[in-house]
């Protein structure tokens, strides 16, 4: 885990920028996110205070969403549809394999630290489902071989 | 110089449409051809993506699902000129999936290149503007409340009804709300509308504010759809620059700001008071009603929230007329539905038509049963909360009263088809265990209710005390349903109670005759 220290200037400048804002919280969060790639635990109390909230109103604010994040995510995040369509298409079998193959469960980072597995709950991707993300890029009717291609891409791209 | 397609659309990228572009640019490039590559919107039939298209003397000729390694042999075999090949589809408006559809909405989805604010107006683009900038707020009111225009998020509210009580709610500072957070699964309307003709929904959003007295517009969008954020975020900053945006829009003095606000994954930010929550920075936690968002909405003040196609809907009723749009439809469904074809589908993708055709000629004379090639055996239609069909509903007319009178939901219009090995049990578990997650916890019979339904379910189908434990789960449905705060709780029922009543045999009980 990073030192708060180095990562305190990011933040507060994330919160400056943002201050004239309404509804400024989820930006502001987004922001963190995207630069440091979660919300370090100990950032709550600097955005509590820059924008008059109690901690526990903005810890709230974090762990409502399942997007938002308080610890390092692997290099890459693979997200996998969990929902209706994805499970008329043998998701739940992608889904179990993405878990054995991974070694890992949901919400849980591979020991190197390469990849954090999510579940998602649809990507409007359903007319070619199954459907998994990795980082930002959209896979469609994504089978067990084809999840092992691109996992092997990414690691390839190490 | 030579013009060609391909979708810059999530779905098509997700088949590889990226790679097509690429490899066609560099083989293009080596073979010294002098083309122009434009990355429109899908045109919405999915099972040909990524679908290449032409523009020749004879118009535009198509060709899909095309990869990489097609590339070669298209060009050799002259795709520039349209020449035929395996792959070649002729021309998209001549397919029957294509032809049989009434593309208002659509009209330029898939036509166009999304972000060309001179593409978007050489095809009839900001003509609903133009009107309104002329108009009384009041009349352009009343044009969408002639139109029959009813919320196509789902629940189905009248247009008119909503943006007149804003028209008419004194304040200072009123807002409209996009509510862009398409969560249901089957559903993808939305996306397409924002990925391929982002002007019409920044063009439906600007009318609205012209038309309720509102300066300030947010498309509050769900965090799954990047490529969406690109586009419009493209299309507003072009807004801007060409004064459809911002203060004094073409010179009528008038005023609308609009910006995105990215949500963070949660389903609940689909309800709008919990969206109007979200926005303020909050827990998305849904509020009571009465007030309404009408009233008290975004920071308290007077707000429209209206789902995307709503508001995309606008600018086509602003220029032909309010009319024009309600003599589509049937009964008190008037004008299209943009339909989503998803799931175990052999052609799924985007088809918008008036209301009125049979769930059975969508499914099997367009979709063309499944993708599997096994019988349909259930199909769930307007999201998660949407009640399961069986084959002896088929025949029900997509309207939303005739979907009412069998107890199921039209919503936004997604269909999600399941083949005969799904296992109904499974889904009205999952259905449950989906509003465990996403439930906001607000209200008892959501947030409790939820986790006991998976629990009861389970005894259910591992033999304890089966008959008892059906009569507590119809009993918790029955309390989810009335003592709910929203739909989350309130409609979670639906796919459960379906799915117990058309397929007992599922949960081991015995079976019914089919109503």
């Amino acid at each position: 885990m990073q030192d708060y220290q180095s990562q305190k200037p990011i933040v507060l400048d994330i919160l400056n920028a943002h201050l004239a804002m309404p509804g400024n919280l989820l930006p502001i969060l987004h922001g963190i996110q995207d630069t440091l790639g979660y919300i370090p635990a100990a950032s709550i109390d600097d955005i509590a205070k820059a924008l008059y909230l109690s901690k526990a109103e903005v810890h709230g604010v974090v762990s409502f969403y399942h997007y938002f994040r308080t610890t390092p995510p692997g290099k890459h995040t693979i997200r996998i549809c969990r929902a209706e369509s994805c499970q008329a298409m043998n998701g739940k079998t992608l889904e179990s394999h993405a878990k054995n193959s991974l070694g890992i469960d949901f919400h849980e980072t591979t020991s190197d630290e390469h990849f954090s597995l999510e579940p998602v709950y649809c990507l409007g991707n359903c007319a070619c489902s199954p459907s998994i993300t990795i980082d930002d890029e959209v896979y469609g009717r994504v089978t067990p071989e084809k999840f092992d291609q691109l996992l092997a891409a990414c690691k390839g791209a190490k | 110089m030579t013009r060609l397609f391909i979708s810059r659309d999530s779905t098509a990228l997700s088949l590889g449409a990226e790679q097509v572009a690429k490899t066609l640019q560099e083989q293009a490039s080596n073979q010294g051809l002098d083309i122009q590559i434009v990355r429109n919107g899908s045109r919405g039939l999915y099972w040909l993506e990524p679908l290449l298209e032409v523009e020749t003397a004879n118009g535009r000729i198509a060709y899909g699902p095309v990869q990489s390694e097609n590339i070669p042999s298209l060009l050799e075999s002259g795709l520039l000129e349209g020449q035929t090949h395996p792959l070649c589809l002729g021309k998209v408006e001549d397919l029957p999936y294509f032809k049989n559809q009434n593309r208002l909405t659509f009209a330029r989805v898939g036509l166009t290149d999304p972000v060309n604010l001179d593409d978007y107006i050489a095809h009839e683009g900001y003509r609903g503007l133009k009107n309104a900038l002329s108009m009384q707020q009041s009349d352009i009111v009343k044009q969408v409340t002639d139109s029959g225009l009813r919320g196509r998020g789902g629940a189905a509210f009248p247009t008119g009804i909503k943006w007149n009580t804003v028209l008419n709610a004194p304040a200072e500072q009123k807002y409209i709300v996009c509510n862009a957070d398409e969560g249901d699964s089957g559903t993808f309307s939305d996306r397409m509308i924002m990925e391929g003709d982002p002007f019409v929904l920044i063009e439906g959003m600007t009318i609205a504010g012209l038309a309720v007295g509102a300066t300030q517009g947010y498309i509050y969008l769900r965090i799954e759809y990047p490529h969406a954020k690109v586009a419009l975020n493209q299309a507003i900053a072009a807004a801007y620059q060409n004064g459809y945006l911002g203060e004094n829009i073409q010179g009528s003095g008038k005023t609308f700001h609009l910006e995105v606000r990215s949500g963070a994954g949660a389903y609940i930010c689909g309800e709008e008071t919990s969206l109007l929550e979200s926005l303020e920075g909050k827990r998305g936690l849904v509020r009571f009603k009465p007030p309404l968002p009408a009233i008290v909405g975004l920071f308290g003040k007077p707000t429209i929230v209206n789902n995307v196609i709503s508001l995309a809907s606008v600018p086509i009723i602003l220029d032909k007329g309010g009319e024009y749009y309600r003599d589509y439809g049937m009964g008190r469904s008037r004008g299209t539905l943009p339909l989503q074809l998803a799931g175990n589908i052999k052609h799924p993708g985007l088809f918008e038509v008036a209301f009125g055709m049979t769930l059975r000629e969508l499914l099997y004379e367009y979709g063309g049963g499944t993708a599997s090639g096994r019988p349909i055996r259930a199909v769930q239609v307007g999201g998660p909360l949407g009640a399961y069909l069986h084959e002896g509903q088929f025949d029900t007319p997509l309207d939303y009263e005739a979907f009412a009178a069998i107890s199921a939901v039209l919503g936004h219009g997604g269909i999600v088809v399941h083949d005969d090995t799904v296992n109904m049990a499974d889904m009205a578990r999952y259905a449950m265990e989906f509003c465990v997650e996403e439930s906001c916890g607000k209200c008892t019979p959501c947030r409790i209710g939820s986790t006991r339904g998976v629990e009861v379910i389970d005894r259910i189908v591992n033999d304890v005390q089966k008959d008892k434990n059906t009569v507590l789960l119809r009993d918790l449905c029955d309390t989810m349903v009335y003592g709910s705060l929203c739909a989350m709780g309130g409609m979670t029922p639906y796919p459960v109670l379906s799915s117990l009543n058309h397929f007992p045999e599922d949960f081991g009980l015995q079976p019914a005759a089919k109503v």
